[in-house]
């Protein structure tokens, strides 16, 4: 288990305020501006060095992802956009940031922008954060004041601007085009790539887009080093997570561990155990809702970081940790998902616009059996039909769900149709 | 220039293209839908999908530069099966209604479900449908249907400059449209219809009246305004069904304005099918010899000064040529093609065609526009000004009434005590002109058709010459016209006579005579008690007027000629034959010649055009632009400080056929309509 | 709730109110020059609040004129994202998630809840217009599920009676207490710390 002092988020819990001097007493703004001297090269290789992956679900180098900016970028600001609309299912991490820990995200955007030369940044948080909002803001305003960032922000010499603004209702914002095409103004739909937003993104500037947790971590990594961050979990797979364990456990929480840290330790050590012990476990989504499920044999000997849940055909995405006991209509779960998906697509292009609306149909039948043994093939086909053709990747977040639950439940699909068959053939008789 | 293997052939492409544009360069066909060359690139309807080496999802090649080096496939059985997979997809929801369908027999849907759909649907879902939606009288909107290509919604905000559709909702709820129900207000409406891949948004005019392997299709040139758009004529039988844009990009590039498209049927209303004559103050029908003969009787001998001509705004040049070689037999030269008196000086072409050419707006750089609404009087050299503003770096300024031309432009005044501040460089547009490599003015009818419009004409030639409007490669000096007659009738020479003064004579009685050849625009009762012999295609104000009517063709007829705005030479083809016993109408005018003892010397259309080309060499080309020379036109002169008035005020009712078109009418009352009733509370 | 306001009846203006005008000026001043385009979902939210939590065509109208857009370009903001409402609205609208980790954890009890105590449907509004049920994606608060959003705040941890009590205070016109409803603060283990166990002693 990770020691106390190696937990970057002190007040993840919120027992201490999210006010600025809470935040300077857990050594937020500690030397912010001497960190800040020492350079773009420097913040972006010391992210690189440790081997801090985004924390928004597709796990892309943070360190690398800035080094990808222009240096060259012929008068055209530059923008930090961070992802605060957190809202894949089981995902609530950010929140906790949001709203406890504010501060950390905002030096840490501060030395974001600093790395990147990003003149200001756009937090877009999830229109249903009001609170969370309102907590973000007051810490933006608090640093203001203190001259943390605006005018010459912490007496660094650079000049930083910082602005929340506010989604309506669309998971689909998530996506990093997407949350561009929002704060433009416009409906959020995906942009084609390329061109990538870290050349032509929000205004058409040069723009990086980064989550949350990602751009709160930094001031941690930069003041303890990435020697430290990378000394936590294994190799390519480092440093701390914030864990959300929901569901079928006895005592439901978030909480920041280490990465690699074996899933059945994590939520016996944190969220109380399996309901009904270990033994009554069905199977675990590991990382938002969009990837695959494992099922309890997988889950037995399953490490929480990224190489270790693609082992099992699944992945780390949000640890967003969804726990599922025997008492769980599965499909009736997939179909929930399904029902998800079809509702945040954005409509755009074809492939998810209507197959997200084929596969929620086939699943509600699928829960009550209504369905031929032959469908569950087509139900398989159709999820192809969307993977990997879609111009983002909510279609093949649609898909996979029900790719996992085929993989590994077909036998229970299969026993519902038949009994379905067998119920409606003695109703008949 | 970037170099790629598509299938294994290597090609070098031009920097910027696209995949998809590579594949076609090599004669690679690849299936698309929301794709459009002249639209921007949407990327989302998938159906373009190929598989490009090193990339760990297939590529959408409408949207993906062409990359040095790239190595694409575009035959393989996963794309096969792709493109399958998402023609599938855009079937579940599609209706499947081919045979009730106008887009049946030419759907990009259909099309390509012949070789990517299957045979059945394995989709047994419910299907969604979706509310039909209004909108206007053009365009049968029934998004059921639709794919959601957007490619109307871009064409609409992009191309037509009036954002008025839509894509509201999202998910598989996400419907196309104009959310609150009214008709769409742009000149350009109908090119959506030739966009639009499925049968979502088909002509409603057209709707149910024909399929398109029936009809008969003729290419030709519009004579709705001056632009001389190229057009086919879809007929089926006798009837003109339908008219759709061709491919001309010097001049229309692919689109059309919905008068060219759906004033046709006009074609069928009010029209002049045989000769009349005057009987007891009663227009009664008669025959050719009668008819001939009434005018002979009252032509035969008399002076030919009395004997005048005035030529109407879609004449062809065979039929006017004719007529001013008649009226020249007659004794006379009072023939005047300018029906609204515009002061437009034949002697120099320079001074009266749009020398910039249409194309030739794109390199532009500033525009004056003078006493024109371009969108209402030329919505394709409109959408050419916009095209070229949205290129960047175009300024574009105004004189005359305050509109919405689709694209950004400052309105500088209203007249012209703002016009004589820009030619005395005291105008802050002035120095924007003065400034421009290749500064462009458009001066409308609205300016000319004045008292003191030879001396706007004068001032605006000034304009030009001071802002380095005019050198060796660049002649931004441009007379936009609305008649499609006009630049022909000039180019012959026909303003020996001008019609403020033969009116006059009618009045005054030194005119006896007058020929109104389509003439329909000139007051009529100024006709005092004139003989008038109307020759036309539709019982409009002219042939109310007259004492014989000829019958005419009308442009969808007859071979004919005509000469657009920019001075290019361009035939019409007949299409149908003339109703009844209406002709062709150089051959009325021979045949009268006859009767009237002075035979016109050609037999044959091709001799006619031999006579044009001996006036006038331009008629020589086709489908060219000859240059205009440069000299002196207009007189300098004391200006009328009034505010200048576009000709049009009414888009969709010019001349006698679209005032003959319920279509148009529609149009009109759809428009008033939604003026009318807009309150918070409709809809 | 619902995109199908063609039944709605629609004010025939909108203005924004003076307090609200004062606003606009900070949202704009948030995006750089000739960008006001973005100001238009804060503005759209601003109109809602200030016009009983939906918003009206009139407000679309002004609102497209006030950043520049064309009218169209608002409405297809407004249709796309859910929390606008194009039709009236109740006072307070429960918005109840039943995604995945609130449906594990009895999401379909506290909607239950709602629906007999209140006697609407989802998608309705009590005949008195103080409620209205919806059924919501994914609010983010998962380790507290169930949960709703009722107008600014969560209330999180429910279960039938917990619900039930939210309900009857807001009837009566008090405000519940947002957040969990049983004995936790935010999103720690219930029961006891498992990690970061001195917090609780600075608060």
């Amino acid at each position: 288990m990770l020691k106390d002092s190696d937990r970057i988020f002190q007040n993840i819990y919120g027992f201490k305020g999210s006010g600025l001097d809470a935040a300077k007493a857990v050594g937020d703004w500690d030397g912010t501006s001497k960190l800040i001297a020492k350079g773009r090269e420097w913040l972006i290789d010391e992210v690189k060095s440790s081997g801090l992956r985004g924390r928004g679900g597709a796990g892309f180098g943070t360190g690398m992802k800035w080094s990808f900016m222009p240096k060259e970028t012929g008068g055209r600001p530059v923008f930090l956009t961070i992802n605060a609309d957190e809202g894949e299912p089981g995902t609530c991490k950010d929140r906790e940031i949001l709203r406890n820990e504010p501060h950390k995200l905002v030096e840490g955007a501060l030395l974001a922008a600093a790395a990147v030369g990003a003149c200001a940044a756009y937090v877009y948080v999830r229109g249903e954060f009001f609170r969370e909002a309102e907590a973000l803001q007051n810490a933006i305003d608090e640093a203001y004041a203190a001259g943390l960032i605006g005018k010459d922000a912490c007496g660094s010499g650079i000049d930083f601007e910082m602005y929340v603004q506010m989604g309506a209702g669309a998971y689909i914002c998530g996506e990093e085009s997407a949350l561009i095409q929002s704060i433009e103004g416009k409906k959020g739909q995906p942009r084609l790539k390329p061109p990538f937003p870290a050349n032509v993104g929000l205004y058409g500037c040069p723009t990086t887009v980064n989550n949350v947790e990602s751009i709160a971590v930094v001031p941690t990594i930069l003041r303890r080093g990435a020697k430290w961050f990378a000394s936590i979990g294994r190799e390519n797979n480092t440093g701390t997570k914030l864990f959300c364990i929901s569901g079928h456990v006895n005592t439901p929480c978030t909480v920041e561990e280490a990465m690699g840290i074996p899933m059945r330790e994590l939520i016996e050590t944190h969220a109380g155990g399996v309901r009904g012990g270990w033994d009554n476990l069905l199977a675990v989504i590991p990382g938002g809702s969009s990837v695959p499920m494992m099922p309890k044999a997988l889950c037995e000997n399953a490490i929480m970081d990224f190489d270790g849940l693609r082992e099992h055909g699944s992945g780390l995405g949000t640890a967003a940790v969804m726990v599922m006991d025997k008492s769980t209509d599965l499909i009736k779960a997939i179909a929930r998902l399904s029902q998800f998906y079809a509702h945040e697509s954005c409509g755009q292009c074809t492939p998810c616009r209507e197959g997200t609306g084929w596969m929620r149909r086939m699943m509600q039948r699928m829960v009550t059996g209504d369905m031929t043994i032959d469908e569950i093939d087509l139900l398989h086909d159709v999820t192809k039909q969307i993977e990997g053709q879609t111009i983002c990747a909510l279609g093949d977040a649609a898909a996979w769900p029900i790719q996992g639950l085929i993989r590994h439940f077909r036998p229970e699909i299969e026993r519902r149709i038949n009994d379905r068959k067998a119920s409606d053939a003695g109703q008949a008789a | 220039m970037p170099k790629l293997t598509i299938d294994g052939i290597e090609v070098e492409v031009q920097d910027g293209l696209t995949v998809l544009q590579a594949c076609e360069q090599i004669g690679i066909e690849i299936p698309r839908f929301c794709y459009h060359e002249r639209l921007t690139i949407a990327g989302n309807c998938r159906m373009c999908l190929v598989e490009m080496e090193r990339a760990p999802k297939p590529i959408a090649s409408c949207a993906m530069p062409a990359g040095e080096g790239m190595v694409i496939t575009t035959n393989s059985p996963a794309v096969k099966k792709m493109r399958q997979g998402v023609m599938e997809l855009l079937l579940i929801n599609h209706p499947l209604d081919c045979p009730i369908c106008d887009q049946g027999g030419e759907c990009d849907l259909q099309d390509q479900a012949v070789g990517y759909g299957m045979d059945r649907s394995r989709y047994t879902e419910e299907k969604r449908s979706v509310k039909d939606k209004t909108f206007g009288p053009l365009i049968r909107a029934m998004m059921t249907r639709c794919i959601h290509c957007t490619r109307c919604i871009r064409f609409s905000s992009e191309i037509a400059g009036v954002p008025e559709l839509g894509a509201t909702g999202r998910g598989e709820h996400m419907e196309v449209g104009t959310y609150i129900e009214k008709a769409l207000t742009s000149e350009l409406s109908g090119n959506m219809i030739d966009l639009c891949p499925v049968g979502a948004l088909t002509s409603n005019p057209y709707a149910f009246n024909a399929r398109p392997w029936e009809l008969k299709k003729t290419e030709s040139i519009d004579v709705m305004d001056a632009v001389g758009s190229a057009i086919r004529v879809d007929a089926k039988g006798p009837e003109v069904m339908r008219i759709l844009p061709r491919l001309n990009e010097d001049v229309n590039e692919e689109w059309i304005s919905d008068k060219t498209r759906f004033a046709c049927d006009g074609l069928k209303r009010q029209r002049l099918d045989t000769p009349y004559v005057r009987r007891d103050g009663k227009l009664e029908p008669a025959s050719w010899d009668e008819a001939f003969s009434a005018i002979a009787d009252r032509v035969k001998g008399m002076d030919g000064s009395k004997f005048a001509a005035i030529t109407g705004d879609m004449a062809c040049a065979e039929s006017m040529t004719a007529l001013k070689d008649l009226t020249a037999a007659l004794g006379s030269d009072n023939i005047d093609c300018r029906q609204d008196g515009a002061a437009l000086d034949a002697s120099c072409r320079g001074g009266y065609v749009f020398n910039t050419t249409i194309a030739g707006i794109e390199e532009a750089d500033a525009c004056l526009i003078i006493g024109s609404n371009t969108r209402k009087e030329a919505p394709i050299i409109n959408a050419r000004l916009r095209k070229r503003y949205l290129m960047g770096g175009f300024k574009a300024g105004m004189i005359g009434e305050a509109v919405d031309l689709t694209f950004k432009h400052e309105h500088l005044g209203a007249g012209t005590d703002t016009l004589s501040e820009i030619a005395d460089g005291k105008h802050s547009f002035a120095k924007i002109l003065k400034k421009a490599k290749k500064p462009m003015l458009i001066l409308g009818q609205g300016a000319l058709k004045r008292s003191d419009g030879t001396a706007v004409l004068a001032m605006a030639r000034q304009i030009a010459e001071d802002n380095g409007m005019i050198s060796d490669d660049w002649n931004g000096f441009n007379v936009l016209h609305t008649a499609a007659a006009r630049v022909g009738g000039l180019d012959l020479g026909l303003v020996s006579g001008d019609v403020a003064s033969i009116l006059d004579g009618c009045g005054s009685g030194s005119i006896d005579v007058v020929y109104l050849l389509g003439a329909d625009e000139i007051d009529m009762n100024r006709l005092g008690k004139a003989f008038v012999i109307y020759q036309g295609h539709h019982g409009d104000a002219g042939a109310h007027r007259a004492d014989v009517v000829l019958p005419g063709a009308a442009y969808t007829e007859k071979n004919a000629t005509y000469v657009n705005t920019e001075g290019r030479v361009q035939r019409g083809r007949l299409a149908v034959f003339p109703l009844g016993e209406a002709r062709e109408d150089w051959t009325i005018l021979r045949a009268l010649s006859d009767v009237l003892g002075h035979k016109l010397p050609y037999d044959t259309l091709s001799e006619v055009r031999q006579r044009m080309v001996a006036i006038n060499s331009v008629f020589d080309g086709d489908d060219e632009v000859t240059g205009g020379a440069w000299g002196e036109f207009g007189v300098k002169g004391k200006l009328d400080s009034s505010a200048f008035v576009s000709p049009i005020s009414n888009f969709h009712m010019t001349d006698p056929i679209s005032r003959a078109s319920e279509t148009m009418a529609q149009c009109i009352e759809a428009l008033l309509g939604d003026n009318k009733g807009k309150t918070g509370t409709d809809g | 709730m619902s995109t199908d306001t063609a039944t709605v009846e629609q004010p025939t203006s909108f203005a924004f109110s003076a307090e609200n005008q004062q606003k606009l000026k900070g949202i704009f001043a948030k995006y750089p020059e000739g960008r006001q385009a973005s100001a238009v979902m804060p503005l759209l939210d601003l109109a809602q609040r200030q016009h009983d939590g939906w918003l009206p065509r009139a407000a679309m109208d002004h609102i497209a004129e006030l950043v520049g857009l064309a009218p169209m370009r608002v409405y297809e903001v407004a249709t796309f994202y859910t929390m606008y409402n194009l039709a009236p609205i109740g006072k307070n609208h429960l918005q109840v998630c039943t995604n995945l980790p609130c449906w594990l954890r009895g999401s379909d009890e506290v909607v239950e809840t709602c629906k007999k105590k209140l006697g609407i449907n989802v998608g309705e509004t009590t005949p008195d217009g103080k409620f209205s049920l919806s059924e919501m994606e994914c609010l983010g608060a998962c380790v507290n599920a169930p949960m709703m959003q009722i107008n600014d705040d969560y209330y999180e941890d429910l279960d039938a009676a917990s619900t039930a009590a939210i309900l009857d205070t807001l009837s009566t016109g008090g405000t519940p207490k947002p957040g969990p409803q049983n004995s936790r603060k935010g999103c720690e283990p219930e029961g006891g710390l498992t990690s970061l166990t001195d917090a609780k002693g600075d608060a």
